[in-house]
């Protein structure tokens, strides 16, 4: 177990040294968000007095809180299809040998290095050329819209979702999962039981990763987008226009408290069940020596 | 090696669809869509006077729509409006020649140009949006669409310069010296902020040359780089997003950029009296607003009504004091705040403002100045 | 492309001896079954990625109107020749200079801070985990702000030096702006593959180091290291491309006094509404990226 060669003495130190400065540089710009999120100024930046006000206006505000909707839609479809997508690809491409291996390898890794612009643009070609055909075999009328933003965003998340799974399977003693094929019989029990906690944290990593680059996507969905389906960020680029409020930190703070409620409440349920003795889908909770017991 | 090589073959492979696919491409690439719109001709639809016949799809820049008009329409003609937000003139107009389709769209002026040539705009019906009259006399013949037969103003500014006169001093030369005169921004504790935009600072290094806006000489384009490039050391920042917070917290003492998010900042300080918003001597950008109908609209008769609706004298007062930008609309003027009406007085006086208009296949040197300018 | 010292699994090790036949049917079954977990994924690439990306090659050929439009016909390779233009290649090295240092900076603060998660109790570091990637669900241009607020002339950093009786400091508008903003919004890309990779490492490895070389800087260097290489690749390549390509950052934060690659890109499919040209230095992108992504697997599979 890893706690045996965890770091003693000074280096511990210093590494915890590290992890607390890296910890006030995430936070620090996530403070000066929420405190001006209570300012009372129209202008985000000059500081007048404290108030709640954006926040109720954020409420009452129809725009914000539809675009809130949509991201959360799309971000919440999007990373749930491609960390499934992603994991199996990352699978595949890992510990599996066939033919067009090498090509898909390859297009695996072309969504990260391409410009976004690029990527925006040529979704927009291709929605709407698709649409045309469909229109014109089967007279089914499409547009964009939420489902085209999502569909988007899952072609660039999938090949994240795989690099960081990948990081983590290829670092796996791959006869651990011999060992649980020879135990079990089926080799979708050996990977439920055995790989798929093993790889769970890298699965965990990417699903985090499509997450954010979902919620943050502004060029993209605003290129691939239509009617009824603006989403968070394209409402707050478009705002610079007229001079950024605070009610954009209002939402962000609301988000972000929304964000660690739902992390307290997912981490109080693993406790919850740590306690009534099930097994959790933790990595540590399985050993090879508990699998083959088991 | 052999990964090297999976790349070469990756390639290779897309290169061999690219020959597979040409043609299909070439046939119906987005700009057919150019080719379907000039079908219709641009024709008005045949609408009267606040007939509805639909849902409103509105696509439009973040919040320069007041919700409460929105809500006041809705429920007068008993349809709903579905509200999007673009944020970028090109982002909007390459979804339009997709095929995207929405009722009423709200480009910038020399967008509305690119969007008449491209046949992407069906003329207004006046006989559904009789508050075309209430326009200002210099909002009835602007140069990218004289007459307003394809588009309605909708709300205009200007791009000038924001002066911090606690930095700067009560007394300084109104004129572009203020951001591209090295001697003089070198006086100043910090540098200068200029927007981010090719046609809007190239524009204004024309300007202070003495050159239109809309100059095509590459000769005067290249001094005009030049301008720039020698007045680089006084200019602390390039932007089009914050130049307004930038301002108004003191971090630069000069900042070029709109006049409505200039006044909206200035309003916002402690003390507004020590900022002033100025346009240059030399000349300066006029910019407009307007509404449009596309020729793909699905419910043009609506699209005139809501027009018409937002034209009207009190609507337009309502708006203008929403969003604090300045009032095509000639007869709302009088229901318009009076802070917002001086503040555009000198606008409504200059006479040297000019409209960025689209300069075809010149426009892709605009971009490629500012670049060299910028080293 | 694939992480360094990973090997395809050529079929089923079993110990009881095989005839040439079973084993042929072992592989062929093997690679049936590879192909159809990675078919899914395959199927979604080609439609929604490949074909798209042919079409934006094709555009790269045509021709810009005189409204800006891209004219399908009359194929060149006019917007190819205008990479090679010094006024390009100047651009485009310095963005690569940006992202290199970028990726260091990451990687030198993003591996000891794995680590050292990696080390904790499993509910600690799943904890940890998460707060890393709490405030990056807040609104990209928000956070933007909030750093120009941090790093501007009456920022905190600033008010601290000038009451220690320093200078004011003005980080705002200087390329050291540029790499904290940059630093700030990729590190969770180096920090996820890296964690991902030291957490499952077999720590029996690493203490059978330090019993034979006693060091614990040795056996870091030995083992640990050369064992979370996979994390390190994927962690340098997953920040090194956005921070290639980044332009929001730069110009809010650095006053976009230089012209990166990335903005370039994006002002030649907005404001000059250049398909072709903007096509054509995507794909000389794309190709340099491929280029040094594969030379840096292959210096990552050396350290092995």
């Amino acid at each position: 177990m890893n706690e045996g060669t965890a770091p003693r003495g000074m280096v511990d130190r210093v590494l915890a040294l590290n992890a607390w400065v890296l910890y006030i540089f995430f936070y620090a710009p996530i403070l000066v968000l929420i405190f001006f999120s209570f300012n009372d100024n129209n202008n985000v930046a000059i500081w007048t007095q404290a108030s709640f006000r954006w926040y109720g206006e954020m409420f009452q505000n129809d725009n914000v809180t539809s675009a809130l909707r949509n991201s959360l839609i799309v971000a919440f479809f999007s990373t749930i299809v491609s960390t499934v997508i992603g994991t199996l690809l990352a699978i595949a491409l890992e510990r599996y040998r066939f033919r067009g291996r090498g090509a898909l390898d390859g297009l695996a890794y072309l969504p990260i290095i391409i410009p976004d612009v690029t990527m925006a643009v040529m979704l927009l070609i291709f929605f709407f050329q698709a649409f045309g055909i469909l229109d014109d075999l089967f007279g089914v009328r499409l547009s964009t819209g939420l489902l085209t933003i999502t569909l988007a965003h899952i072609a660039f998340s999938i090949s994240f979702v795989a690099v960081v799974v990948r990081a983590r399977l290829a670092q796996l003693d791959e006869s651990l999962e011999e060992a649980a094929a020879d135990l079990y019989a089926g080799r979708w029990q050996a990977f439920r039981r055995v790989t798929l906690p093993l790889i769970a944290p890298g699965v965990a990593g990417g699903a985090l990763l499509a997450l954010t680059l979902s919620l943050d996507d502004v060029v993209v969905t605003s290129f691939v987008s239509g009617s009824g389906s603006t989403t968070l960020p394209v409402y707050v680029f478009g705002l610079v226009r007229r001079g950024v409020t605070p009610l954009i930190n209002a939402v962000s703070t609301v988000m972000l408290v929304a964000s660690m409620v739902l992390v307290g409440i997912s981490l109080g349920f693993q406790r919850g069940a740590e306690a009534r003795g099930q097994r959790v889908a933790d990595p540590q909770a399985l050993d090879l020596e508990m699998v083959v017991t088991d | 090696m052999e990964k090297t090589a999976r790349f070469v073959v990756t390639f290779v492979v897309l290169a061999l669809m690219v020959t597979a696919c040409g043609g299909d491409g070439a046939e119906d690439g987005p700009d057919s869509s150019s080719v379907d719109g000039g079908e219709t001709d641009g024709g008005a639809a045949a609408c009267a006077l606040d007939q509805v016949d639909g849902d409103l799809n509105f696509y439009n820049w973040s919040d320069y729509m007041d919700p409460e008009l929105i809500t006041a329409f809705e429920e007068e003609y008993a349809v709903d409006i579905v509200e999007d937000f673009y944020e970028s003139n090109e982002a909007m107009l390459s979804q339009l020649q997709a095929g995207a389709s929405y009722d009423v769209i709200v480009p910038s002026d020399y967008m509305v140009g690119i969007m008449i040539q491209e046949n992407l705009l069906t003329s207004i019906n006046t006989d559904a949006v009789p508050n075309m009259a209430n326009l200002g006399e210099r909002f009835t013949t602007l140069p990218y669409d004289p007459g307003n037969v394809y588009s309605a103003p909708y709300q205009y500014g200007t791009t000038g310069l924001g002066v911090n006169k606690a930095i700067v001093g009560e007394d300084f030369p109104r004129s572009w010296a203020l951001i591209f005169n090295p001697e003089l921004t070198a006086t100043y504790p910090s540098g200068v902020s200029v927007l981010n935009d090719s046609r809007e600072t190239m524009g204004a290094a024309l300007k202070y040359l003495g050159y239109s806006l809309n100059d095509t000489d590459l000769a005067h384009l290249q001094e005009a780089a030049d301008t720039i490039s020698a007045a680089l050391g006084g200019i602390a920042t390039f932007d089009s997003d914050q130049y307004e917070e930038s301002l108004a917290n003191g971090e630069v003492p000069v900042a070029h950029g709109y006049s409505g998010n200039m006044i909206t900042a200035i309003g916002a300080t402690a003390n507004p009296d020590e900022f002033e918003y100025i346009l240059p001597e030399e000349g300066a950008t006029l910019w407009i607003d307007n509404m449009v109908v596309p020729v793909n609209a699905e419910n043009p008769c609506t699209a005139f009504t809501f027009i018409n609706y937002l034209l009207d004298a009190e609507n337009g007062a309502t708006l203008t004091n929403f969003n604090f930008y300045g009032s095509p609309n000639a007869a709302a003027l009088a229901l318009v705040e009076s802070e917002v009406v001086e503040f555009y007085a000198a606008t409504e006086e200059a006479e040297n403002l000019e409209v960025i208009q689209d300069t075809g296949d010149y426009e892709i040197h605009f971009t490629d100045y500012l670049a060299i300018a910028k080293g | 492309m694939e992480p360094a010292g990973s090997k395809p699994r050529d079929g089923l090790m079993t110990t009881t001896p095989v005839t040439p036949e079973l084993e042929q049917a072992a592989i062929r079954a093997e690679s049936r079954r590879g192909f159809l977990i990675g078919l899914p994924a395959a199927f979604y690439l080609v439609l929604f990625f490949a074909i798209p990306l042919v079409l934006v090659f094709v555009y790269s050929f045509a021709t810009r109107s005189s409204t800006g439009q891209t004219v399908l016909a009359e194929w060149n390779l006019e917007s190819y020749q205008r990479l090679f233009t010094p006024g390009v290649l100047v651009i485009f090295l310095r963005s690569l200079v940006r992202a290199s240092v970028t990726t260091a900076i990451c990687l030198l603060f993003s591996y000891p801070f794995a680590y050292y998660i990696a080390t904790r109790t499993p509910r600690v570091r799943n904890l940890m985990l998460i707060f890393v990637m709490i405030p990056f669900w807040s609104n990209f241009l928000v956070r933007t702000y909030a750093w120009r607020v941090l790093l501007g002339s009456d920022g905190p950093l600033s008010q601290l030096s000038q009451n220690l009786g320093g200078e004011p400091i003005r980080l705002l508008f200087t390329n050291s702006a540029v790499l904290i903003g940059l630093v700030y919004g990729f590190m969770p890309f180096m920090v996820l593959p890296l964690y991902a990779a030291l957490e499952r490492m077999d720590w029996r490895l690493v203490e059978a180091a330090r019993d034979l070389y006693a060091d614990g800087w040795t056996a870091f260097r030995k083992v640990t290291l050369p064992l979370s290489m996979p994390g390190v690749v994927a962690g340098s390549i997953l920040v090194f491309i956005p921070s290639l390509g980044a332009y929001v950052t730069p110009a809010l934060l650095g006053g976009a006094k230089t012209v990166g690659i990335g903005d370039y890109i994006v002002s030649q499919f907005l404001a000059a509404r250049n398909w072709p040209f903007g096509s054509a230095l995507s794909f000389g992108v794309m190709f340099v990226m491929l280029l040094a992504t594969v030379y840096y697997f292959r210096a990552g599979a050396k350290t092995l």
